[in-house]
């Protein structure tokens, strides 16, 4: 791995700060995909900004009806927190879901967030939750969020400082993981939201999305035989080593219906 | 039974350090001066190497020295050497094309290594390796198992139609008539998937040269350093073999993929001497992808003919192996020796023919990888067996009980006589443990939750001990394959051995120890076992085929018995009674019908202060060696039953229940054999249900170079397994011991998948059967 340098903020302006104008800076949070992705060489980044030392950034919060998770706050933590496990027993579920023991010690919500990993977990959440990413400049809705393959609407200087999930009336994750790496090969949110029903698709395209036609059969019929009778397309889903699109596009709808009934 | 003696569950000695962190592995283990390789490697699958610029790179902070293919052939250094040779069926011999230590002319696999950067530390070696500029001349390639030979390119200009060797054995004949004959033949065209081997420990060397006593010393991680010290100084660098030290400290894992002579390590050796400062390397993960001789990767059709009874009266294998782009050391004998002459199984098939072509292509070279020709061998024979039930409406287990052998000696139409088994007794303890009488009720059970259950048989057997020097040498071995020992009993009785067998994984520190201390009635912690050091251990042929206990083990045997033999000749000196006279048991020589005895260690501190002892007769001292050649090879046997339970909806197996029962001989540590055989059993999960080496057709560029892409079996994939043990004694080895390390890989894969086709109702379904193959063929019933 190339030699970087670091640096140790200890409050979000000084973070912001040091990224501003710097193409070769990163945030560095829990390490565990950008880490790896220099070791590969899949990214170059010369400076590194720990986020670790910046007070306030991790922790869990239940504010009215929601749960505001800071960025910092790692899988394991949100995997075990009563809280979370109470209101939102879904969310809790899918961060204990991520990665390996190791990885949920150290990955954090806001590196997942921020990475927008085609096949990973929380995006799911927060597009399904219909969450609020709030940085250090605004708070993006989820439906705003996700923009692309690794994309998001994130400017460059721009730090997610929490995540603000609203509990839903019934919710639940299911995941098919892939064999070799264990992200989702598809993985389905589904909820009842204050703003209707929200069914978010991760692993299966180059983003995570939201499939409307389920969502509507749910509205209707909030059963595992109404998401079940929805056909899928495969246009556009992603087709690869492990699964093709057609075999995606079916899973959406087994899993969604099993979500729907373990929800 | 002594409380650590043979047949007790010692807990292993070396695992103490190994789980404190404490081994000592090559890389560990930095010398002074110490210098840093980088292999720069072809992205290319096929490609001219046209250029190579090392300018820019040269001038890099900490490089020290480049070398490219041409600096090393500009010496004189050949190739690396095939050690079996194969022949054609009209007897010609196979094909050998070089095997560069460094590409020269073309560049033949992605990884394939063109030149050596050094370098001050191993940032400096990889930052300048990426600087090197290869002038590539792109080729097509040619990476795929089935149409290699009708392949356009040419991996190799001696070999144009990329054919290695067209190999046959058995008697074509007598099988075209039974099959001409048949009351039914089941026809199965199979796929035994590439796998790569994925030890935890990556490949890794550090090569110094002393200018003071013109020697090298070479760390390696590797299974058997005499071997790769002959190999590389007698048929590579042509520097003479007493001037070579070869170290294989601790290893974390080999699994075949370390027996071979590699061209890294190889380089290194040569390059120490002209750099005068040594050089380490160690893979990255990525580059053990890339550069690991793979396992498997044969494409087969198999035929079994039979009468009205189910009896089989005829076998035909046609299949084609993959050797990738070059051979590897013992590439060549893996898809023939190691294969074809598995064939018959536990059955009575009376005529068995089976036709090899092996095939260059432009992938990593494929060699031995845990059990090594004999799982795709037991894969061909027990799909087979399994189809041909279905095919006759036969219970799995009976079409298996109507054609086992039942006496033995037997000698199978394809060459090897198995001494002994007991082939019923290992089936219906494996029946009963896996309940199969209640198979039935709990399929139904699981139909009324929308599930599939399936049930899987496979009787496997395979050929380990290897094995007699003479056998291996008229079927092309360019090696012998004996194993010597040494006992050193020290002055106060305390021993140390010295093993050409190598341990990186299987326990050998306790097991070997187990059979001393019992031997001699001394405890195990008397005893320490040294391995893996030319300089310290007199010869060896290594560890690989199952072969450490049979075969080292053995010889160790014979060196400690003539230790008795000594030790009686000093007690009867010391008894004052005739050397006929004494006998030895637990630890103590007596005269026989007396109560006049010495212990071991007064015989043992004689034999070192040899004042009232027969030197007129007798040397001092209580040092022995011996080299064991085996008389035949050990045939390890038993079933496996495979219960799967596989979600329609998604295609997902799940193992409900896996159940192998193993002959292996007499045991001497039971513990550590069930370790050998879930380790086995998970290896040969994995390949039915995961593993998968997939190496794009057209590019040849390896898709499945990380673990996000090649998926390795994890604990929550593996069900608790369920084992059991029948014991027929080898008759040829004085411990009556098989070997078991291989087993569980080589059984377990046809019972997996027999059991998923079971399931679903179809005939075949390639491995791995990911959920999306099981889908797939769950539709094609629908
Ligand atoms: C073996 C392994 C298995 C894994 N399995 C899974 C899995 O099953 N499911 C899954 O979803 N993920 C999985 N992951 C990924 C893991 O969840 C990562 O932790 C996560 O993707 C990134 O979080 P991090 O805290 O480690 O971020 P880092 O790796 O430190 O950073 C990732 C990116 O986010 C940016 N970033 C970090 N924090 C912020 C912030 N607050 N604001 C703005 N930008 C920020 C960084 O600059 C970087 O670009 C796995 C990882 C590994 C190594």
């Amino acid at each position: 791995m190339q030699a970087f340098q670091l640096h140790q903020p200890n409050s979000v302006a000084s973070a912001t700060q040091q990224r501003a104008g710097k193409d070769d800076a990163r945030f560095l949070a829990g390490g565990q995909s950008l880490l790896a992705a220099m070791r590969l060489g899949l990214n170059s980044a010369s400076e590194l900004i720990d986020l670790s030392k910046i007070p306030g950034l991790a922790g869990i919060k239940v504010d009215g009806n929601g749960i505001v998770i800071g960025a910092m706050t790692r899988h394991a933590d949100v995997a075990a927190s009563a809280d979370v496990k109470r209101l939102i027993p879904a969310l809790a579920a899918l961060a204990g879901s991520i990665g390996d023991r190791q990885v949920r010690n150290m990955g954090t919500i806001g590196g997942s967030i921020a990475n927008a990993d085609p096949a990973a977990d929380y995006p799911a959440a927060v597009l399904g939750l219909g969450a609020t990413v709030q940085t250090n400049k605004r708070a993006i809705a989820a439906d705003d969020f996700f923009k692309g393959f690794y994309e998001t609407a994130l400017a460059e200087d721009e730090l997610i400082t929490s995540v603000r999930f609203p509990v839903p009336t019934k919710g639940a994750y299911e995941k098919f993981k892939n064999p070799a790496s264990r992200f989702a090969l598809v993985g389905v949110f589904v909820a009842q939201t204050a703003g209707g029903v929200r069914v978010a698709v991760t692993g299966a395209a180059g983003s995570v999305f939201r499939v409307s036609a389920i969502e509507a059969a749910l509205a209707g019929n909030w059963s595992a035989a109404a998401a079940k009778a929805v056909r899928v397309s495969a246009d556009g889903l992603n087709s690869d080593l492990h699964a093709s699109a057609e075999y995606r596009a079916h899973l959406i709808t087994v899993l969604a219906a099993r979500a729907v009934a373990a929800s | 039974m002594k409380a650590d003696g043979i047949g007790a569950r010692v807990t292993r000695k070396e695992d103490q350090r190994f789980l404190t962190g404490n081994g000592q592995y090559t890389d560990d283990i930095t010398l002074s001066h110490q210098t840093y390789a980088a292999f720069v490697r072809s992205p290319h699958a096929h490609a001219t190497i046209n250029d190579i610029d090392t300018r820019a790179a040269a001038a890099m902070p900490g490089v020290v020295a480049i070398f490219t293919g041409k600096d090393i052939a500009a010496t004189g250094i050949g190739g690396l050497p095939c050690g079996w040779l194969i022949n054609n069926k009209d007897g010609t011999p196979m094909k050998e094309p070089p095997h560069h230590i460094l590409a020269v002319d073309k560049a033949r696999y992605v990884g394939d290594q063109v030149a050596v950067v050094i370098a001050e530390t191993i940032e400096q070696a990889r930052a300048a390796a990426e600087a090197v500029e290869v002038d590539y001349g792109v080729l097509p390639a040619v990476a795929d198992t089935a149409t290699a030979s009708k392949a356009k390119a040419s991996v190799h200009d001696a070999a144009a139609d990329n054919v290695c060797y067209v190999w046959g054995h058995g008697d074509a004949a007598a099988v075209d008539r039974a099959i001409a004959s048949a009351h039914k033949v089941s026809t199965l065209d199979i796929v035994n998937n590439r796998l790569i081997p994925n030890a935890i420990e990556p490949r890794a060397a550090n090569a110094a040269y002393d200018k003071s006593s013109d020697s090298y010393t070479l760390y390696v991680s590797n299974q058997n350093p005499h071997v790769e010290r002959l190999l590389m100084c007698a048929f590579v660098l042509g520097i003479p073999e007493h001037k070579v030290r070869v170290v294989a400290p601790d290893v974390g894992g080999g699994f075949g993929s370390k027996i071979f002579l590699y061209a890294e390590e190889t380089v290194l050796v040569w390059a120490s001497k002209r750099v005068g400062r040594p050089i380490k390397w160690t893979a990255d993960r990525m580059e053990s992808f890339l550069s690991d001789a793979h396992g498997r990767d044969h494409v087969t059709r198999v035929q079994m003919a039979m009468d009205g009874n189910g009896k089989f009266t005829g076998m035909k294998v046609t299949t084609t192996a993959n050797v990738g782009a070059y051979l590897s050391t013992f590439a060549s004998c893996v898809p023939t020796i190691l294969y074809a002459t598995l064939l018959a199984g536990q059955y009575a098939t009376p005529a068995i023919y089976c036709e090899v072509t092996a095939v260059f292509t432009n992938t990593s070279p494929v060699d031995a990888y845990r059990g090594a020709g004999r799982p795709e061998a037991t894969y061909v024979v027990e799909r087979i067996v399994e189809t041909a039930a279905r095919d006759m409406g036969l219970d799995p287990a009976e079409i298996r009980r109507r054609n086992f052998i039942t006496t033995f000696p037997y000698a199978t139409p394809v060459g090897l006589t198995y001494d002994i088994g007991d082939y019923h007794a290992c089936l219906e303890k494996a029946v009963k443990l896996a309940d199969y009488a209640g198979f039935p009720a709990r399929q139904a059970e699981a139909k009324a939750r929308g599930k599939l259950r399936g049930i899987g048989f496979s009787s496997y057997i395979e050929a380990c001990g290897l094995a007699p020097s003479n056998v291996a040498g008229a079927l092309g071995a360019r090696a012998g394959l004996f194993e010597a020992g040494e006992v050193r009993v020290h002055p106060t009785g305390k021993v140390t051995v010295f093993t050409g067998s190598h341990s990186h994984g299987q326990g050998h520190e306790t097991t070997f120890a187990q059979v001393v201390a019992d031997r001699l009635g001394i405890p195990i912690d008397d005893v320490d076992i040294q391995h893996g050091d030319t300089g310290k251990v007199l010869f060896g042929m290594g560890t690989y085929g199952s072969r450490s206990l049979a075969v080292g083990g053995t010889a160790i045997v014979k060196a400690v018995d003539k230790v008795i033999a000594k030790g009686k000749k000093i007690a009867a000196h010391l008894l004052e009674a005739a050397d006929t006279d004494i006998e030895f048991k637990d630890g103590v020589f007596r005269v026989a019908g007396t109560d006049k005895n010495v212990p071991f260690a007064s015989v043992a501190l004689t034999a070192y202060v040899p004042h009232n002892y027969p030197l007129d007769k007798l040397e001092p001292g209580l040092n022995e060696n011996a080299f064991y050649d085996p008389t035949n090879f050990t045939y390890p046997a038993g079933t496996h039953i495979c219960e799967v339970e596989i979600d329609p909806d998604t295609g997902k197996t799940e193992i409900v229940k896996f159940t192998a029962v193993d002959d292996f001989g007499n045991i001497i540590n039971p513990m550590i054999v069930e370790g050998q055989v879930h380790g086995g059993l998970a290896q040969g999960i994995g390949q039915a249900l995961l593993e998968g080496c997939v190496y794009d057709k057209e590019s040849g560029q390896l898709l499945t170079a990380t673990y996000m892409d090649y998926a390795m079996p994890r604990a929550d994939d593996l069900p608790n397994f369920t084992v059991g043990t029948h014991v027929t004694p080898c008759t040829h080895n004085p411990l009556g011991v098989k070997g078991c390390g291989e087993a569980g890989a080589i059984g377990s894969p046809p019972a997996l998948i027999n059991a998923i086709t079971h399931a679903i109702g179809v005939r075949d379904i390639a491995m791995p059967a990911t959920p999306e193959r099981v889908w797939r063929a769950i539709q094609s019933r629908a």
